[in-house]
């Protein structure tokens, strides 16, 4: 593959065990500088354990996540390698209403982040801070605002900006659009397009989601049960499933003269027989 | 179709004030609906459009203090005049489903408890036989080993299955009108799909009337007769399923439909609707609260809260839909 030169991203044999469960097992993919993959599944498919593992979150029990270069199943070495590693990799969660700080307003929020990273002086550091704001299309009422008073979706835009205020090579967005309202949702989706084309990060979307999938991603990988079922360019997996649980998860979509089926009873996340 | 027959539930001119910041405000504002024996309507809506609300207010959910104007009229019954027997029959005829089945079961009580309370309380039906029927009716719902369920606590089973207990339990009193506010929203797709499976198959073997509360259009358009459409605490559509994406009445159904990503296509941009949805409370007075937000708008629609007309078999509230008529189904994303 051509990216392959390119891969900003390259997650190699991941595995984690949580006790006797094997969450993920066995995934490899990568990611190619400025490109978005989904990573399709249902819950307990392992998406976020991965996604967290990517962060730094959760620690692989075995495997090598490479992200700009750099081995990440091992624990930084010093604070400052830990800083960089934050620097170049953020995310972006599902629930704007419990990732912010209820103290911080938008504009404290972003300013502790470049503080962090970037070590600037009060007056860039104030400058990039209203690039920030108009760049994820938030007015100067709702910069000063606490969380409390902005809706979910200006709580997600904050989320966005202060994830972009790292400058990250990588972000990935863990079902970030899936709380908000479909109008808003359309405008988050613009947005996350525009800042791609604007600043070349490349997206890792987490998402159950396959309109969504179809609307921001390149390529997409189905999991089930910690296990790639299907890896592929995302119109292809969409349009061509090939494989039997992608074929499910497509067909589970409403659409106009859609007749829901029963299947009879699988329940993976049951512990009981 | 059950076009013709006697309405099941008859909700008509419903407005409900709360208290909101210290004085009464409308959250809902002349709401109309009918739904008739065995039939399903989907009501649809953005954040604080007011659907939970009506569900809430025709179940009596609503909180202390409302204010209710309007009627709401069950079998023939005007609902808010209920009390005692009569009260406690339209209680065991009436059943309400949630988005979030955990947060409406006692952690600390068995299924099997939970299942049979309104049996053994409001009917009077003795405890083994009253297990027998919610183990049976697990069965209905796909569930095996019944008895062993009963026996489970909810934290053994996972967020699907606890659905369909809940979906069980609703209908162990052979309610005639089935309430689900977003009963699928919390789950995966595939479970999504076995649920409505499950409502749709209990709806023609029990003849159970539906109110199908979801933010989502497409899921409304598939599995309802017709739906109704709310924005800022008034219905502002209604129209056959079938024609909701094909031939919408009013902008904001259209705008809702074209903003949602396509499955089947990548869209150079999404066609984002403006601003925010609004709350009733919120919507300027005396206009289309949709107006600031409506590619269609015109001073006319500044200049009064547009009334519900009748068009082409459906209704909807907009001063322009008549020109506008034929020409709101555009195709997705150009």
């Amino acid at each position: 593959m051509a990216e392959a030169q390119t891969a900003i991203l390259a997650v190699s044999g991941l595995r984690k065990v949580f006790g006797d469960l094997v969450a993920v097992d066995d995934v490899s993919f990568e990611l190619g500088a400025g490109r978005s993959l989904a990573i399709v599944g249902e819950s307990g498919s392992g998406k976020t354990t991965i996604a967290r593992m990517i962060v730094g979150l959760e620690r692989p029990t075995s495997g090598s996540i490479a992200a700009c270069g750099e081995d990440r199943s091992r624990p930084a070495r010093s604070a400052r390698d830990r800083r960089r590693r934050g620097r170049e990799v953020q995310i972006v969660f599902q629930d704007p209403y419990t990732s912010l700080d209820p103290r911080q307003t938008a504009e404290d929020t972003i300013d502790e982040v470049l503080r962090l990273h970037q070590g600037w002086s009060a007056t860039r550091r104030r400058e990039r801070i209203a690039e920030l704001v108009e760049l994820v299309g938030l007015d100067s009422r709702q910069a000063t605002a606490l969380p409390r008073a902005l809706s979910g979706g200006q709580r997600q835009r904050v989320a966005i900006a202060r994830a972009l205020a790292a400058e990250p090579r990588i972000l990935i967005l863990d079902e970030s659009v899936a709380a908000l309202d479909v109008s808003i949702q359309a405008q988050v989706l613009n947005l996350l397009a525009d800042i791609r084309d604007e600043t070349a990060v490349s997206y890792i979307l987490v998402s159950h989601d396959l309109a969504v999938v179809r609307q921001l991603t390149d390529d997409t990988i189905v999991l089930r049960r910690g296990v790639v079922v299907e890896h592929g360019p995302t119109a292809t997996v969409l349009d061509q499933p090939q494989h039997a649980y992608t074929q499910l998860l497509r067909s589970s979509v409403p659409r106009p003269g859609w007749q829901p089926r029963r299947r009879g009873i699988t329940d993976p996340e049951d512990t009981t027989p | 179709m059950p076009g013709s027959s006697q309405p099941l539930l008859d909700v008509s001119g419903l407005t409900v004030r709360l208290d909101v910041g210290g004085t009464k405000q409308a959250v809902l504002n002349d709401v109309s609906l009918v739904v008739r024996p065995g039939e399903a309507l989907g009501l649809v809506g953005e954040s604080g459009s007011g659907k939970s609300m009506t569900a809430r207010a025709i179940d009596r959910l609503l909180p202390r203090g409302a204010v209710v104007e309007g009627s709401i009229r069950f079998d023939d019954n005007e609902v808010s005049a209920l009390t005692g027997p009569p009260l406690r029959r339209f209680r065991s005829q009436v059943a309400m489903i949630f988005q979030d089945p955990r947060a409406h079961v006692n952690p600390v009580r068995r299924i099997g408890d939970f299942m049979t309370e309104a049996l053994r309380t409001n009917l009077g039906v003795a405890s083994d036989d009253a297990h027998e029927r919610a183990a049976q009716m697990l069965a209905q719902v796909g569930i095996d080993h019944g008895e062993k369920r009963l026996r489970q606590y909810p934290h053994e089973l996972s967020g699907g299955m606890l659905q369909r207990v809940m979906i069980a339990s609703a209908l162990l009193t052979k309610p005639r009108l089935l309430l689900a506010d977003e009963p699928t929203t919390a789950l995966d797709v595939t479970t999504q799909a076995e649920v409505m499976a499950i409502l749709d198959e209990l709806r023609r073997d029990f003849g159970l009337a539906m109110l199908f509360i979801t933010h989502d259009l497409e899921l409304a358009a598939a599995i309802c007769d017709r739906t109704a459409v709310m924005y800022a605490g008034r219905i502002v559509e209604y129209r056959d399923s079938a024609l909701l994406h094909s031939d919408p009445l009013h902008p904001y159904t259209a705008a809702l439909a074209a903003a949602r990503p396509d499955i089947d296509r990548t869209a150079h941009r999404l066609l984002a609707i403006p601003g925010r949805p609004l709350s009733a409370f919120e919507a300027p007075a005396g206009e289309c609260a949709f107006a600031a937000r409506c590619p269609h708008a015109r001073d006319e629609c500044r200049t009064g809260v547009p009334g519900l007309i009748e068009l082409d078999g459906g209704a909807t509230r907009c001063v322009r839909a008549v020109e506008l008529r034929g020409q709101l189904g555009v195709s997705r994303h150009g």
